[in-house]
């Protein structure tokens, strides 16, 4: 029953800023060197462990692909991970050999592949009380794409500790959870993870609402 | 570190644009057909995110009348400064954390090599500022009003003049890109863009207002555009 003058709770709360795409010129603003701008002195980007950085070394790439099938070449691509202990260290400092965050970007070189210098993140606990296997959260900011899109990058290597993993678990179709799952490749002693998201269609990535 | 009897207000996804938006023509190949997968039970990973406190800025990483100039003279354009608050839903400041901010300069035209629109660039701007929230929340930049520019989605498409502004928050939960216009621009109700909100009021949200008092006689006006963030919310009972 709604008395005089009540308001619904919801009301009580501010309405968040509404989400905008990203647009075709994200990297001048958040990828510069990308972008072909001077860049500054600190700039967030994608080598998130320096070679003394603790955990196994390893390099994470991939592509964007749309509902055609085609790359997407202005893709701009962030990620939040846990270091090789499982943890979550939030202060961002480039003085130290391991940040949990990092940026990249797909464009007209490198094979529009995203790539990221990482270690291997341990696993994290789930609220549930389980351990989640590990993963990496990306998300992903696009011209086209007007609210980003969220994923998680799992290991192929980690077998048993996705069968075992809640949030896998949560995803009713098997063939939805193996979008996923990167693919190991070793070459020349690097370590390699192979991650293609797809936005739309055939073999499309999962993505979350958190 | 446990995060267990932390959560973010729900996102209204009815509120934010949808993924697909078909007058909105990249969207089309670019939206998932799936429905996104929800997690009830938000973990140390989404409930956590990067502070910035300890990144190293420049002199002049907030002002773009300055950060272009090369020693050698000021952009070209209406001078001003763009500022506001960056708070939750529930009207908490969120103070030192990281806004970014992109965009065209007074012709409409951006200093990226894609960039092939025929206004020329600026020798002086180059449309990139970065800062954190003081201890009360705010931000503040120094620019240029930017043009508004073609585009080639329908036959004669413009996007209103727009700032693109990029904000962390304290979580990747929070983690928000937006654009935002400028008040009574005649552009704004024509955008495909901006029309894939559906709710007037969630337009509303992304206005810059004239801000006369902020303003510096003989020097800038000011625009003031304040940010929501997701709302904080600690559970009052543990579970079982």
């Amino acid at each position: 029953m709604n008395q005089p003058n009540s308001q619904p709770a919801s009301e009580l709360m501010l309405r968040e800023t509404a989400s905008q795409t990203a647009g075709p010129y994200a990297h001048i603003g958040l990828a510069l060197a990308a972008a072909g701008i001077p860049t500054r002195d600190e700039e967030i980007w994608n080598e998130m462990a320096k070679p003394d950085a603790q955990g196994e070394h390893i390099d994470v790439v991939g592509t964007v692909i749309d509902g055609n099938g085609d790359l997407v070449r202005d893709a701009f691509v962030e990620a939040w991970q846990a270091d090789a202990n499982g943890d979550y260290q939030p202060d961002y400092d480039l003085s130290k050999p391991f940040n949990n965050f990092g940026r990249t970007v797909t464009t007209f070189d490198h094979g529009s592949e995203w790539s990221l210098k990482t270690v291997k993140p341990g696993g994290v606990a789930h609220p549930g009380g389980k351990m989640m296997a590990p993963h990496i959260n990306l998300s992903v900011f696009a011209r086209g794409i007007n609210i980003h899109l969220q994923t998680r990058l799992y290991f192929e290597d980690e077998t048993e500790a996705n069968r075992e993993c809640p949030v896998l678990s949560r995803i009713e179709s098997d063939n939805r959870r193996q979008t996923l799952i990167a693919k190991r490749e070793e070459s020349e002693g690097i370590v390699r993870y192979r991650f293609d998201i797809r936005l739309q269609g055939q073999g499309e990535t999962v993505f979350f609402d958190f | 570190m446990t995060h267990d009897n932390k959560r973010y207000v729900e996102r209204d996804r009815n509120w934010h644009p949808p993924a697909y938006a078909p007058g909105y023509k990249t969207s089309v190949a670019r939206s998932p057909q799936q429905a996104l997968v929800s997690m009830q039970m938000p973990t140390a990973s989404e409930l956590t995110g990067p502070d910035f406190t300890h990144l190293r800025m420049g002199l002049h990483d907030n002002d773009l009348l300055l950060n272009f100039t090369h020693g050698e003279g000021l952009p070209q354009g209406e001078r001003i400064m763009l500022f506001g608050r960056v708070m939750d839903q529930f009207g908490k400041p969120v103070p030192h954390t990281l806004v970014e901010m992109w965009q065209a300069n007074a012709g409409g035209r951006y200093r990226h090599k894609n960039d092939k629109y025929l206004a020329p660039l600026d020798p002086h701007f180059g449309g990139v500022g970065r800062c954190l929230t003081d201890d009360q929340g705010f931000y503040r930049f120094r620019t240029i009003k930017p043009g508004p520019y073609p585009w080639p989605n329908d036959m004669n498409s413009w996007r209103p003049a727009h700032i693109h502004v990029s904000v962390t928050g304290p979580s990747i939960s929070t983690r928000l890109i937006t654009q935002m216009y400028f008040e009574g621009d005649p552009l704004i109700p024509l955008c495909p863009i901006v029309h894939t909100l559906k709710d007037p009021l969630a337009v509303e949200t992304m206005m810059g207002r004239l801000d006369m008092a902020h303003s510096r006689p003989m020097d800038c006006l000011a625009y003031r555009f304040d940010v929501v963030v997701r709302g904080e919310l600690q559970t009052f009972f543990e579970n079982q």
